[in-house]
Parts: structure tokens; sequence; C-alpha cells
């Protein structure tokens, strides 16, 4: 069959291209697109290491169709920072190691964006839910939360703890 | 290369021609957290996919004689952020809320964890105690058909080819009414059902149950409605005479596999403690006593 066009946005950005069915969101974005921020870690939903936005929310794209993208906004991590200037998440990733090898760590920047958006003063408890569909298997999960937690006073403008 | 073709129709008319018309495997693509990861296991090889997210009313929930019509391609996180259905059936949405992660709660659906039918599935035993009537489309019209005859076995439904649930409509609630569900799995999150139990009750204004329906998961090839349950439940209030017969009711029904998960004689004895607490939780629910999530 022949290839499917399809016409989205992807980081602020019309976008087309070309895919067959069977490619899923990932796959287009990586080999299509050429955006190799989102990897992947299980390609069966469970790692969290894809995660993007899609219409503001948070999916697995190793989980939709690449030709489910037409017509959507999608945000993958090279959307979060405005140009130069890193979303404080990001920044505070980095003042708290939360990372070691990194692979799981552009899942992890979109999911607590996400999070972020929907509830800006999420409890600890709140955050850790939340993020349970990213696994990190290197940093351990604990400089993690308290980089989203940093970042999230951060953002409502309260000093750093 | 593969021909898989892929078609994202605008009526419902045109998705049961596709499905109907289609020579091999044709499935329905809602939120495509099951569908996906079967076709890249290559255990389901579909020649044709139908995106049924773009047929009106497929997505969102609307009030309708009192109840609810759920659209069967709404995401779960869609339904979650709806105060008004959480309110009116806190146990369904709890149920919804425990299949996977945050990003898999952005495309999961109803339907869709229906039609997978998986024994274990989290919101299916919610759906059967509900009472939910799947509108079922397909190449002879349209038919309501009660939540509890889709599944027909694991991985399997009575759906003829052809034929999809485009809505799930939840019955208006009398006053006094409460639903919950509650599973047992050896951690707190991100993990497949022991076993699992919906309850719904009402009761008159004396606490004494008038209806019931009590539904089992994870005890047999497919979820269960339990008459006997229920039937140990209507008539009385729940006191300790009427929590030991529904737990022996609850019990009686169960066909469970032995598995990694549990043996029969663990989930046998889970299924009725699980139906004690769950029958408590809808039970305070009903008469307005707590209105906390059960997880």
């Amino acid at each position: 069959m022949a290839k499917q066009y399809v016409l989205t946005t992807i980081n602020g950005e019309t976008t087309e291209f070309l895919c067959e069915t069977q490619q899923t969101m990932l796959d287009v974005l990586r080999d299509v697109v050429g955006l190799t921020g989102s990897k992947e870690g299980c390609a069966s939903g469970d790692c969290g290491a894809c995660s993007i936005l899609v219409d503001g929310r948070l999916v697995c794209s190793c989980l939709m169709l690449g030709v489910e993208a037409e017509g959507k906004t999608i945000t993958t991590v090279e959307g979060i920072a405005e140009g130069e200037k890193l979303h404080p998440v990001q920044q505070k990733f980095l003042e708290h190691a939360a990372l070691q090898c990194g692979f799981c760590t552009p899942g992890f920047i979109v999911a607590a964006k996400a999070l972020l958006d929907e509830n800006p003063n999420p409890t600890e408890t709140e955050a850790r839910y939340w993020l349970a569909g990213n696994l990190c298997r290197c940093t351990g999960y604990d400089k993690i939360i308290r980089a989203v937690m940093d970042a999230a006073a951060e953002m409502r403008g309260e000093t750093a703890r | 290369m593969s021909s898989l073709s892929y078609a994202a129709p605008t009526s419902v008319d045109e998705a049961v021609k596709l499905l109907a018309g289609a020579s091999g495997l044709a499935k329905v693509l809602s939120g495509g957290t099951d569908l996906l990861v079967q076709m890249r296991s290559g255990r389901l090889k579909p020649e044709l996919i139908v995106d049924t997210k773009k047929i009106p009313g497929a997505m969102g929930a609307r009030r309708e004689n009192g109840g609810w019509v759920i659209g069967a391609a709404t995401p779960g996180a869609v339904l979650e952020a709806n105060e008004e259905l959480k309110a009116e059936w806190p146990g369904v949405i709890e149920a919804l809320d425990l299949i996977g992660s945050t990003q898999i709660q952005g495309r999961c659906t109803l339907a869709g964890n229906l039609c997978n039918a998986s024994p274990a599935a989290d919101s299916v035993p919610a759906m059967f105690a509900a009472g939910a009537i799947c509108v079922v489309v397909g190449p002879n019209g349209k038919r309501e058909v009660p939540v509890e005859q889709i599944p027909a076995g694991p991985g399997r439904t009575n759906l003829a080819k052809g034929e999809f649930i485009l809505e799930i409509k939840l019955p208006a609630r009398p006053p006094r009414s409460g639903d919950a569900y509650l599973r047992f799995i050896p951690r707190t999150e991100m993990d497949i059902a022991v076993v699992g139990c919906g309850v719904s009750v009402t009761l008159n204004e004396q606490g004494v149950c008038t209806a019931a329906r009590v539904s089992l998961g994870a005890v047999a090839p497919t979820v269960l409605l339990v008459a006997d349950a229920a039937n140990a439940l209507i008539g009385h209030t729940l006191d300790a005479d009427t929590l030991a017969k529904l737990d022996a009711a609850a019990q009686a029904a169960c066909k469970p596999i032995n598995d990694k998960r549990g043996t029969v004689e663990y989930r046998t004895k889970v299924a009725g403690v699980l139906a004690r607490r769950t029958a408590s939780i809808a039970f305070d629910r009903a008469q307005g006593k707590s209105s906390g999530k059960a997880h």
C-alpha cells in the first residue's frame, strides 16, 4: 500500500510526512522526522521513554500510529525548552543530577512538564503516581522526584528548598 | 512489505462498511493501548485498521435520560476529569483509572478494555456491576447489548464481523445508590489484578439493599456477574451475617487458574475478602458516608 500523507504540528512547526500504517508515532519521530529525543525502551507502553504530548495530553508515542497525528498538535522533548532557555524541569534535572545514562530522561521531562501544566502544586505522592509510567533503571527515583518538586516550587515562584 | 491499510471514517455507516467488507482481519482502533502491543508482538496481523475516533459520538460523555452515554473512543483521562460522572459512578471511574500509567490513561478506553476481553481487565467488573449497556453497531444496524454479554473468553468477544461498540451507557442512579471496585495486586500500582471485584447497590431509607449487582474479575475465563452474591445482599443490611453470605457466594463462583499471580485457593479466598470490602464501600457511598477514593 502507498504511504500515507500526514499533516501535523510538531513543536510548534507545521510538519508533513509520509509513513506506513504500521509505523508508530515514535518510529515516525525518530526515523522519518529526525527527532531522536524520544526513546524506544520497551515498545509496549510500559517504560514511558517515548512520552510525548498530543494536544497537550501525555501519551506513549510507541502506542500511537503515525497516521493518527493528522491534524494534531505534538510536543516532544525537543519542544520543551524555549529556544536556548531550558524549561525549569530540565534545569532542575541538571541541578539535582536526576539522570545517569539519560535514556529515560526525555520521557521523564515530558511527563513531568505535563504534570506541572495540570497540577502546579503536586504532593510528592501525586508526583510519584503521575510518573509511575516512567521507568528508570539507574538513577533511582528520589533524585528525579526532588528535581520535579523543586521545578514545581520554582514555577510557582517559591524559593528553592 | 506489509499491506496494512488505515481508515479514519467520519460516520458509523462508513466504518461498518469497511469492517464488514474486509477480506482479512480488520481491527477497530480507539486508544490502541492493546492493539498496537499485539501487532508489535506479532500476535495480531490485521490487514485493516479502522480508527473510530472521528465518528460522531465516539468521543466524550453526555447525559441521556438521567444516565450517561460514553463514546467508546473516549480516553480514560477525559472521563476521570468529569466530576459529575465520577460523583455518580465512582466505582467505574476508579476502576478505569487503575488501567496502566498516566500515559496509558491518555489513550485507553472502557470499550477497548472490554473488547480486549482479558478476564483481569479492571474496568470490566465495574461496568458489569454498574449494569452498563453497550450500543453495538454493525451490518444489521444498531443493537443494545448488556455489557456482560460481550466477553466470550480470554481475548474473544461475542461481537460479529463488522460490529463494534459505539457507545457505553450507564443507567440513571436511583437515590441511595453507590458503587465500588477493588482489585488485589501484590504492589501498589502498575500491575494486573489477581482478583477484581465490582459492587453496585441501591438501598432504601432503612439501609436495606433493594438492588445489587456483584462481579468478579480474574477468577474465570471471563469477568463474572455473580447473581448469588447479589442475592446475598438484596433484602438485607450489611451486617456480619450478610457479609459472610456474600463472601461464601463470591468464593463459590470462582473458577480460577493457577498461575504466577496466585493459586486457585488463594484467588478464591481473596475473592471473598474483596467482595466484603467492596460491598462495604458501595454501601457507605450509597448512604453518603464516604466520597473518598477507594484506592
